[in-house]
């Protein structure tokens, strides 16, 4: 570790490429920070955009028309209008109309920014999900439904032991490419103040005036992130892949 | 709670065994403009096994998916054990605890195993325990004689094994009636009459079944009486003796020479 902060402080004094955080001790100790927070948001993000999508898909098959319109009028919002809008929008507007507590002389939301974050990109990401998982579920044949029903099956035991299963098995290379997006669009957290990477790097250089540097930095940072869950996904995909189907 | 080798009875309809198992009335079906089913009626016995044949587009498949609900019908009565499935306020459950139903293409759940397509409904619908659904779906493998294959999935099997596993499946709710819908018309001659035989064992220690079907052979050899339908009506009926060699009808006679 040593070695490695000499390296980037004589690269500084040398070149003038400035790579503060890998030989600061303190901007190192933001970066470390930003990464987990980042990492947090991200399976934050993950596991409430899935939910949301498991819940949707199987409400957009819902009997009651009226289910059926507030999915359809929930997906058209957050597919036609940017991320970005949703994110100020949820925090700054929604934020402002839910409760808070005293801390002490000033008011705190029960939900900070973080949380903002993780719902507005969650439902963001959540309606394509549902329109992925809708995919699958149009994927799997009528009549092995039936045969679930014809066995006493209600829907909703159907759509968790039957339909969904092998519906998720179709839709993951769709998936795939949607959380992906997500996990990239984290990023967006920044204009709430999210101590992710990317508002930690603004921080950094807003400092350190090293805007190349750190740029660098976070295209190798959001490379590598992405390469993981890709990884992730594939192995998860040949996990589950059935002997003889498909 | 009942073990899983009884049958689902207690539903509350005053039906007695000496009443028929099936009665159907007088059914009518439509798909749209199309009606399949003029005016259907037939009773089945506790215990017997009718065959319903004709030409394709007669309604016969229609006729028996209606028997558990998965169609519903315009006008008429279909009484399972007393319980009237033309009915909206109808418990879909209770029915399908009584009848089982097998299909054409088998249907079977293609991301669990042989054992596990078995014990699913058992666990998930009847909420019965584990290890009693297990044994109770080990002794169904012996039954349709798949000892092995407990841990295959259906993509491994032939298609006579997925319809026998499908056979085990329904078998495995413990249902009082069983539906074959054409169960054989996706297999193999050599196939065939593995699945045939299952049938038939089943047939002989008292299911009561109700087939569509297309082998005129095995009908004639298991069934206690055959229906004839064409355009959604029942031609002729009777045992299968009788129907075989001495059919009335001329439209009877015409598809029998045909098929036979």
């Amino acid at each position: 570790m040593e070695l490695f902060g000499d390296y980037f402080k004589q690269l500084y004094d040398t070149s003038g490429w400035n790579f503060v955080i890998f030989y600061d001790q303190v901007e190192w100790q933001r970066f470390v920070e930003a990464i987990w927070t980042t990492i947090k948001l991200i399976i934050a993000c993950l596991i409430f955009s899935l939910i949301v999508g498991f819940v949707g898909a199987w409400a957009q098959g819902a009997q009651s028309k009226i289910v059926r319109n507030v999915i359809a009028g929930y997906i058209q919002f957050f597919r036609n209008t940017p991320p970005f809008v949703q994110i100020l929008f949820f925090y700054f507007v929604l934020g402002n109309l839910t409760p808070s507590y005293d801390a002490g002389g000033y008011q705190e939301a029960y939900i900070g920014s973080f949380g903002w974050a993780v719902i507005s990109l969650g439902f963001f990401a959540g309606a394509f999900n549902t329109e992925i998982f809708r995919s699958g579920i149009e994927a799997v044949p009528e009549s092995t439904v039936e045969a679930a029903s014809a066995l006493g099956y209600t829907r909703l035991q159907s759509y968790i032991h039957v339909v969904f299963p092998l519906a998720f098995r179709v839709c993951l290379p769709a998936l795939n490419n949607n959380l992906v997006n997500l996990l990239k669009t984290t990023t967006l957290a920044y204009g709430i103040a999210v101590p992710e990477m990317m508002y930690t790097a603004n921080q950094i250089w807003s400092d350190n005036v090293n805007v190349p540097e750190m740029m660098i930095v976070l295209f190798f940072f959001y490379v590598g992130l992405v390469a993981i869950l890709v990884y992730g996904m594939s192995r998860w995909e040949r996990s589950m892949k059935i002997p003889g189907y498909g | 709670m009942a073990s899983p080798s009884q049958s689902g009875n207690g539903s509350g309809t005053n039906w007695t065994p000496d009443q028929p198992m099936v009665s159907i009335k007088d059914v009518h079906k439509s798909f749209g403009d199309l009606e399949v089913l003029k005016g259907v009626s037939l009773d089945v016995m506790k215990g017997e096994c009718i065959c319903i044949i004709g030409p394709s587009g007669s309604g016969k498949s229609t006729l028996i998916r209606c028997v558990n609900a998965l169609n519903d019908i315009q006008q008429g009565s279909i009484l399972v054990e007393g319980l009237e499935v033309n009915d909206p306020n109808l418990d879909k459950l209770e029915l399908r605890k009584k009848v089982g139903m097998v299909f054409q293409q088998y249907n079977l759940f293609p991301h669990k195993t042989a054992i596990e397509n078995i014990m699913m409904a058992p666990i998930t619908v009847l909420k019965q325990d584990k290890d009693e659904v297990a044994e109770h779906a080990n002794s169904l493998i012996k039954k349709v004689r798949l000892e092995g294959k407990e841990n295959s999935y259906p993509g491994e099997l032939s298609g006579g094994q997925q319809q026998r596993v499908a056979i085990a499946r329904s078998l495995a709710m413990s249902p009082d009636v069983m539906l074959f819908d054409e169960v054989t018309a996706a297999l193999d001659p050599e196939t065939v009459k593995e699945v045939l035989n299952t049938i038939q064992e089943l047939a002989e220690e008292g299911m009561t079944c109700i087939l569509v079907t297309h082998e005129m052979g095995f009908a004639r050899e298991v069934a206690n009486h055959i229906y004839f339908t064409d355009f959604g009506l029942i031609v002729e009926h009777g045992a299968p003796a009788t129907f075989f060699d001495d059919a009335k009808d001329p439209r009877t006679k015409e598809f029998l020479s045909q098929i036979l």
